[in-house]
């Protein structure tokens, strides 16, 4: 018989078989019969070579080498599939093992408040402003409406560092500070360490973080004012969050407010994070005062403009049911891996 | 400030919003309620009871065997130890079941053999009292089983009011009740003072046809001289002399009202004073006249040296920007903040001078500041009194004492006033509080939001209207935005429309640090760094700017740097147990200023990490943490934020870290360095035994490259590379770094790559020496290169290696 067409033989009858072989046992044994070295049909068929005539060889020997090779794979392929269908490197292997996994990091809870408080402000079109955590009284008191003397200016509130040199008591002295650098149209936020002279408890730290927005332009009102934070606590804590606005009192805006948003714990039922009242105090805010614009040199017939202010901390205590807020401070991992 | 719900409603008649309706419409005036107490509540089972008859139990002499009159229907028996019991007489009952103040529940017992149904009450009992002498025999016309709070007018709510600074108005029962009448000021009425007695309702009546002898800053009247010599810090001083009255408790009536609202009554003459302070927010006070030197009032300042002791024992030192009231010899009161124990009204006192003053608030402020002494009365000064309000307070302060003390005023109210009261007049433009609050009010309306909050329009000025701001807002309102305000208030915040507008950009750039802080907290927190956020402050040891007035003195200055503070949260862990520690921090940084001036400030970064490598997992023992990934992430660092600043170099100086086993990138402005990183001295770390090495590194922010790291394409390689292994004997005295360059220098431009992949010391190894291996990676962008052109390019390397540094292949 033509070598070559036993080559095709051995080809396909080796591919027929290897497709009827359920083990590796005799798997191994049609790789014997086809390729061993010994016994093999493709040795068999090679030992022939010898006996044709020189021009016949190579041709001949090609086509062996592809047979081999096509074989081989199949034989491979199969090995493989019975390997899977068995189990194969997974033999005792138990599988319901954990796996391997990396550290997880975590950003910090208050870091998580404030970006998702930055988030929201970016996309009505606020940037964000920083400023020195030490100030003079100018910045953190005078500029802002507040005179020395006045009971808001209280020194039992606020660290000094020398004479008229403080540490902010509130993040507004950047605001002072971006008017300054800046002509309208601002949307500034500012989150930063503010620092009061509270001792350390539960629910007080002398130092903490403030997030503040400040929104000066031509024909800013205060129904804008109420429309931004409305939608600013939608998005922070659900499309059903509602606001209301309590007159209150800060110096440097008029008419001033307290903004209580829907108990977001109790989806203002009433429960004790709110008192039993559905509202939580959330921040402050109000239309900036004329006299601080004054004291920046901007027109306040012209400007007008609103702020407000609110703590990331306090948020975090809420909206993660934190009950001491030293648990902020301590940087205890079992704490901080909780919000990876 | 606390305020009593039935007070109130004396205040506004036909007040009938339940308390805590009143809270909530409280709160959407600006004065929200911290509490609302039910004063009653603990009282609710309390009845009204008459003693039909009382004799002595059989059985035991001290006590009383009683038939009682409870409204039950039926005479009850009831056993009772207080000697005052006598029959006829009216007192609380609790009856079995009832529950008395602080729990005691009240049974049906056998007492020495008698039955007993309940328990007829002291004050102590019941919470209202420390008088325990005998229960408590109430007097005047009550119903037995009635319940007792109602009966007695204890059915009261104490609301505890936050009041803001603006509003010292509202630290009064009238201020308040301004807020809340329907119909504003107009609808306040004060209940008039009714005396009992011939002689009192006829002192009163003659009282009230008294007139006043205004003067400008001295004057005299009925043997009392009152001079003001600092105007400035006194513009006003009323004072009246009341003669003759008897010293004790005030009636019941009254004292109910201070107790409502958390004070404690202490004479009627005193608690006249108090009464009025809390109805109308004016601060009074009597002097017993007797004790007054020279019969005279000085309002004046401190001499130098000068003290005096307060009505609280404390020997008070002043100084003489303080203001003080003084007789002909010496101070007799700390104006406006505290009287003087000496001419304080006593049992014995029979002649009252009662002082009815107005005061600068920055003035009181000051001295309260500098005394430490802060008073219901100092406290309403400093935000300021009502200058129209004074005559009605001393005369309703006078009233009351004729009817609970007795005695004959003078016809004279002495009023002396150097500087006489200006109200400020504001204009408001219709068209300005538009701009300001969105919605268009009307000139009308604006005028009728304004009108019951006490503002009279006065004639208009062009477009403006006018107020004329009541006595009591004068400090706080002057301004048109300041009526705006009260327009907004009164109008309702909640019914104005939430109008999201189109905005415009804003002008100032996103802060380039703030962006840096989310990149670096981006990276660190994909490579397993927990943030921490520790305060500024700091121990003394740790900081070089001090507070003036820190908390404590591990608080008493503000960090030099980041690392120490995150070194101690790392102790902290490790002393719980946490073995497993990797932080990370940024913040500020502070560093001494010129003299007199702000610090100078840097934001910083710091990382702080102990214990395994790797999560845990059970194929593989934990590994720990080595300076390899202490110097991997630092370069890493450094190469994101410091792209130009080259190779770390080996060492440190701060003394928190090891020396030899750390890093540094020095600085170009003088500093240290921007960033370093190493072992942390475990000499100074408080850490358990079983603990391991501690790394910690600090980078600052400030000079950083802000702008993202230079990106750019270069051709990725398609031709094939020819890597090169190269085992070297390097003396321990050679760094490594050295051999690197120079491989890189030697090779020329066909290396692409050279690093370390193994290190080996040991049999086989000459002491002093290392082996390390370096893989070489050879490539030319434009062809194949052949292996003559790489074997050419390693002799190279091998030569200058060894005429060099004396390296040797291996």
């Amino acid at each position: 018989m033509d070598l070559i067409q036993e080559l095709e033989t051995l080809e396909r009858e080796g591919r027929e078989a290897v497709g009827t072989v359920r083990d590796a046992d005799a798997l191994e044994a049609l790789r014997v019969r086809l390729l061993g070295r010994k016994e093999g049909r493709l040795t068999a068929i090679l030992r022939q070579l010898a006996q044709l005539p020189p021009e016949q060889k190579p041709v001949i020997g090609a086509a062996a080498n592809r047979v081999k090779d096509a074989l081989t794979e199949l034989l491979e392929t199969r090995a493989a599939e019975l390997e899977a269908e068995s189990g194969g490197a997974a033999a005792g292997l138990d599988l319901t093992l954990p796996g391997r996994t990396a550290w997880r990091g975590a950003r910090h809870p208050v870091t998580l408040v404030v970006d998702e408080i930055t988030a929201v402000f970016r996309s009505l079109g606020f940037t964000r402003a920083r400023g020195p955590e030490a100030e003079t009284d100018w910045y953190n008191f005078v500029s802002l409406n507040t005179p020395l003397d006045h009971p808001a200016a209280d020194a039992a509130d606020t660290f000094y560092l020398s004479p008229g040199v403080l540490l902010r008591s509130h993040t507004s002295p950047v605001q002072i500070r971006t008017m300054q650098a800046f002509q309208p149209p601002i949307r500034v936020l500012i989150p930063g360490m503010v620092y009061r002279r509270d001792p350390f408890d539960a629910s007080h730290a002398p130092g903490f973080e403030q997030i503040e927005g400040l929104a000066v332009d031509e024909g800013i009102t205060f129904a804008d004012l109420k429309a931004t934070l409305a939608e600013f606590a939608r998005r922070l804590f659900g499309p059903a969050a509602k606001v209301r606005f309590r007159p209150s009192f800060f110096p440097f805006t008029e008419p001033s407010a307290e903004v209580d948003v829907t108990c977001f714990l109790c989806g203002a039922k009433g429960c004790s994070a709110c008192k039993g009242t559905g509202w939580m105090e959330i921040m402050g805010a109000g239309m900036v005062d004329p006299a601080v614009f004054e004291a920046v040199g901007y027109d306040p017939e012209r400007w007008t403009g609103w702020a407000f202010g609110m703590g990331p901390g306090r948020i975090a205590l809420l909206r993660y049911g934190i009950p001491d807020i030293r648990l902020l401070y301590e940087s205890d991992t079992r704490f901080l891996q909780q919000f990876a | 400030m606390d305020i009593s719900y039935r007070w109130l409603q004396s205040l506004v008649p036909g007040l009938d919003l339940p308390p805590e309706a009143l809270a909530e419409r409280l709160a959407m005036c600006g004065a929200p309620a911290d509490a609302v107490i039910a004063l009653g509540e603990p009282l609710r089972d309390i009845r009204i009871a008459r003693v039909i008859e009382a004799r002595r139990h059989p059985n035991a002499d001290r006590l009383s065997l009683c038939r009682v009159d409870a409204g039950t229907g039926e005479l009850l028996n009831v056993v009772c130890g207080a000697p005052n019991v006598r029959g006829g007489a009216t007192y609380p009952f609790a009856p079995a079941g009832a529950t008395l103040p602080g729990g005691m529940v009240i049974k049906r017992a056998k007492i020495r053999g008698e039955e007993s149904n309940g328990m007829l009450c002291s004050a102590r009992e019941l919470g209202l009292g420390r008088d325990h002498e005998g229960i408590l025999e109430l007097h005047g016309d009550f119903t037995p089983g009635d319940s007792f709070i109602e009966a007695v007018g204890l059915d009261d709510w104490r609301f505890v009011l936050d009041i803001t600074a603006n509003r010292p108005d509202l630290l009064s029962h009238i201020g308040v009740a301004r807020e809340i009448a329907p119909a504003g000021d107009a609808g306040v009425v004060l209940p008039p003072v009714a005396a009992t007695g011939d002689g009192r309702a006829q002192a009163l009546a003659q009282f009230r046809a008294a007139r006043v002898h205004r003067v400008s800053d001295a004057g005299e009247a009925e043997g009392i001289r009152i001079s003001i010599e600092d105007a400035e810090k006194c513009p006003r001083y009323i004072g009246v002399v009341i003669r003759g009255v008897t010293v004790g408790p005030a009636p019941e009536w009254l004292a109910t009202r201070l107790r409502a609202i958390g004070q404690r009554p202490i004479n009627n003459i005193v608690d006249a004073t108090n009464f009025v302070l809390h109805e109308l927010g004016q601060p009074l006070h009597a002097f017993d006249l007797a004790r007054l030197r020279g019969s005279e009032i000085r309002v004046r300042r401190a001499a130098p040296g000068e003290s005096m002791v307060t009505l609280d024992g404390e020997k008070r030192d002043l100084s003489p920007d303080m203001l003080v009231i003084a007789d002909a010899e010496r101070p007799v009161a700390v104006a406006g903040v505290m009287g003087g124990q000496e001419s304080e009204v006593a049992d014995d006192t029979r002649d009252v001078l009662l002082e009815c003053a107005l005061f600068d608030p920055r003035s009181i402020r000051r001295t309260r500041r500098a005394l430490g002494l802060s008073t219901d009365a100092s406290y309403r000064y400093e935000r300021g009194v009502d200058p129209e309000g004074m005559e009605r307070a001393a005369r309703r302060a006078v009233e009351l004492i004729l009817a609970t003390a007795g005695g004959r005023a003078e016809p004279v109210l002495l009023d002396v006033n150097p500087r006489p009261f200006e109200a400020p007049v504001a204009p408001l433009r219709p068209a300005r509080a538009q701009h300001v609050l969105g919605v268009a009010l009307g000139a009308d309306l604006l005028v009728s939001l304004l009108q019951p909050l006490g503002f009279r329009a006065l004639a208009a000025d062009g477009d403006a209207l006018r107020f004329r701001v009541p006595g009591w807002r004068a400090y706080d309102v002057t301004r048109e935005a300041d009526l705006i305000e009260e327009v907004a208030r009164r109008y309702g915040y909640d019914r104005f429309p939430e109008e999201l507008r189109p905005f415009r950009p804003s002008a100032v750039p996103d802060h380039p640090v703030a962006i840096l802080e989310d990149r670096l907290r981006s990276l660190l927190v994909g490579r397993g760094l927990l943030e921490s956020r520790t305060m500024g402050l700091a121990s003394e040891a740790e900081g070089d700017v001090a507070l003036t007035n820190p908390l404590s003195s591990a608080e008493s200055r503000l960090r030099r740097a980041l690392l120490p503070g995150l070194v101690h949260r790392v102790e902290y862990n490790l002393a719980r147990g946490n073995r497993d520690v990797r932080l990370f921090e940024i913040g500020t940084v502070f560093a001494p200023g010129e003299p007199g001036a702000q610090p100078l400030e840097e934001t910083w970064l710091a990382l702080a990490f102990t214990g395994a490598r790797h999560a845990p997992h059970w194929s593989a023992a934990p590994e720990p943490y080595d300076i390899w990934d202490l110097k991997g992430l630092l370069a890493d660092l450094v190469a994101l934020l410091y792209p130009a600043a080259g190779v770390l170099e080996p060492g440190t100086h701060d003394p928190l870290l090891v020396p030899a086993l750390g890093f540094h990138v020095p600085a170009d402005d003088g500093s240290a360095w921007v960033a370093q990183g190493g072992q942390v001295a475990p000499g100074g770390v408080d850490a358990p035994a079983w603990a391991g090495p501690i790394w910690g590194m600090e980078l600052r922010l400030a000079g950083a490259e802000l702008a993202p790291g230079a990106r750019g394409y270069r051709v990725v390689p398609t031709q094939p590379a020819i890597e090169w292994d190269l085992a070297l004997l390097i003396a321990d005295a050679v760094p490594a770094a050295r051999v690197e360059a120079l491989i890189v220098d030697a090779a020329g431009a066909s290396l692409e790559r050279v690093a370390p992949f193994d290190l080996y010391r040991g049999p086989g190894i000459a002491e002093g020496t290392r082996s390390i291996a370096y893989r070489l990676r050879f490539r030319a962008p434009d062809r194949t290169l052949t292996d003559a052109e790489v074997e050419r390019a390693v002799e190279r390397v091998l030569r200058r290696l060894k005429e060099e540094l004396g390296v040797e292949r291996r």
